[in-house]
């Protein structure tokens, strides 16, 4: 068994399921009390520390587990007990392809910090998306509650709508970076090009200055509307505010969790904050550039460090930059979906189904053969 | 070959312990305290009059019908969007003719209001 690829999952896994999603809960809260000009979470205390509320994900963690474990009558028992396995286990694996570090080389010895490099990686996800949805309609149904029914059903319809067309907006992004392996992504991501490069080759004009007007080669510069897209239908496939119709708790109670209590529903609760931490890694691998520094490639940081110090110690540092700079825009992009949770109210049922048929399929396929049609032409 | 398939067997077994850990530890702390009524299904304070397991809107059946149709064209274009640029105006010519037919049925489906709720 080799220990590399152990410790680099258990790493990957401490930080991101163990470390952010507890913090997650407490950012919601703050986030939401600010927003609502109120306090927020800071009653939890021990002797009347409070740290900023920061005890609450710990206090609710000890809740959950001393409640009752209840099944309802007429539940299937095996299924209900499954269901929250089905859509946590998902949620956590999904991390494993995620690149939090490119491919560092100390003397003989490569370093890629990345769990699981797969090259059908981004697919590897998708999979994981499918059979999650499996976990919140097989809880609708074995619960035998016609609410939960109701949610499940919901959830079903909700999910493999939106999971078509999350497979289609970011076809553009394997167009442009010709792969689906993530790590590769990241690493085309790792550098800037000319804006107006265009104007040396389909017009012959190469003026000094054109070099200097450069961007970071990311995702989001390539593919703004693709960006835009897939955000939303991810947001709707974790089925969190706006698109909570399954859950809808004014109009089918809960929906597909009404019937779960204590952990059981906590697995629930974790699976979603898990996968606001994979949509915030997903989308900054995909558009944000990864690891990367934008405008300072990993050798441009490399060779500036090891000028000064040894290129064992830049190599090390320039981990810990990248590795800093992942993390900082997985903050963000959650901040970005916690500030849309907290703003926007429920849309109705009909609305988020048109919205993934009429506008969201259609203008995904045109986004497709614009970006084929641009990519053809600048290539020349 | 199957080496950088370890990490995807590790996270599945360290996930399974995770979450099978705390389900067990959830059943051994919490009280067991059982009596007549308290297990039946929630129905807002009424005992439940008609069974879930029951039909249901064809709505989303059509819903689930049209998935399969476009899902599996959407996996077309994973293969030819990892290698679209070597195959240059031929590659692209081709996939619009073959992304014509799923226009069609969409806008079929569209004008039948297959898509209306």
């Amino acid at each position: 068994m080799p220990i590399e690829p152990i410790i680099k999952i258990l790493f990957i896994f401490s930080v991101m399921v163990m470390g952010l999603a507890p913090i997650i809960t407490w950012i919601e809260r703050k986030q939401s009390a600010v927003m609502q000009d109120r306090i927020g979470a800071n009653r939890a205390d021990l002797n009347g520390i409070t740290i900023l509320g920061l005890l609450h994900p710990a206090a609710d963690v000890i809740k959950l587990m001393m409640k009752e474990d209840m099944v309802p009558e007429g539940a299937n028992r095996v299924m209900h007990m499954l269901s929250p396995l089905i859509a946590a286990v998902p949620a956590i694996m999904a991390f494993a392809v995620i690149p939090f570090g490119g491919v560092y080389v100390f003397g003989d010895t490569t370093l890629n910090l990345v769990g699981a490099d797969i090259d059908w990686g981004l697919l590897y996800i998708f999979v994981l998306g499918s059979i999650a949805a499996y976990g919140n309609v097989v809880a609708g149904w074995s619960s035998n509650n016609n609410w939960s029914m109701l949610g499940g059903l919901r959830a079903s319809a909700q999910m493999i709508s939106y999971e078509v067309t999350m497979g289609l907006t970011i076809v553009g992004i394997f167009m442009v970076f010709q792969t689906l392996r993530l790590s590769d992504m990241a690493l085309a991501q790792d550098t800037s090009f000319r804006v107006l490069g265009f104007l040396d080759v389909h017009f012959g004009l190469n003026w000094a200055w054109i070099d200097w007007i450069r961007l970071p080669a990311w995702g989001i510069i390539y593919q703004p509307l693709g960006f835009l897209m897939f955000l939303t239908a991810v947001m709707a496939e974790n089925k969190r505010p706006p698109f909570d119709l399954p859950e809808g708790e004014s109009e089918i109670i809960a929906g597909y969790h009404l019937e779960y209590s204590g952990m059981r529903f906590g697995l629930f609760f974790m699976s979603e904050f898990i996968e606001i931490i994979l949509i915030a890694a997903l989308t900054t691998t995909l558009f944000l550039g990864g690891w990367a520094v934008p405008w300072l490639s990993t050798e441009t940081i490399i060779n500036g460090i090891s000028s000064v110090m040894g290129t064992g110690f830049a190599t090390g540092l320039c981990i810990l930059i990248h590795f800093v700079s992942f993390l900082l825009k997985v903050i963000f992009m959650i901040w970005v979906q916690m500030l849309i949770r907290w703003s926007l109210p429920r849309f109705r049922y009909d609305q988020v189904m048109s919205l993934c048929w009429k506008i969201l399929l259609p203008l995904s396929i045109a986004n497709i053969f614009v970006t084929g049609a641009v990519l053809l032409w600048v290539k020349g | 070959m199957l080496a950088e398939y370890t990490g995807v067997l590790v996270i599945l077994v360290v996930g399974v312990v995770v979450a099978c850990a705390m389900l067990g530890i959830h059943l051994l702390l919490g009280p067991r305290r059982q009596f007549s009524g308290k297990h039946e299904p929630f129905e807002c304070g009424e005992s439940q009059i008609v069974s879930p397991r029951r039909r249901y809107a064809v709505k989303f059946y059509m819903v689930a019908i049209l998935f399969v149709v476009f899902d599996v064209e959407a996996i077309f274009f994973y293969p030819w969007g990892a290698i679209f640029q070597d195959l240059g105006w031929f590659g692209f010519t081709t996939m619009f003719i073959f992304t014509i037919p799923l226009a069609i049925g969409l806008i079929y489906e569209w004008m039948k209001g297959g898509l209306e709720w």
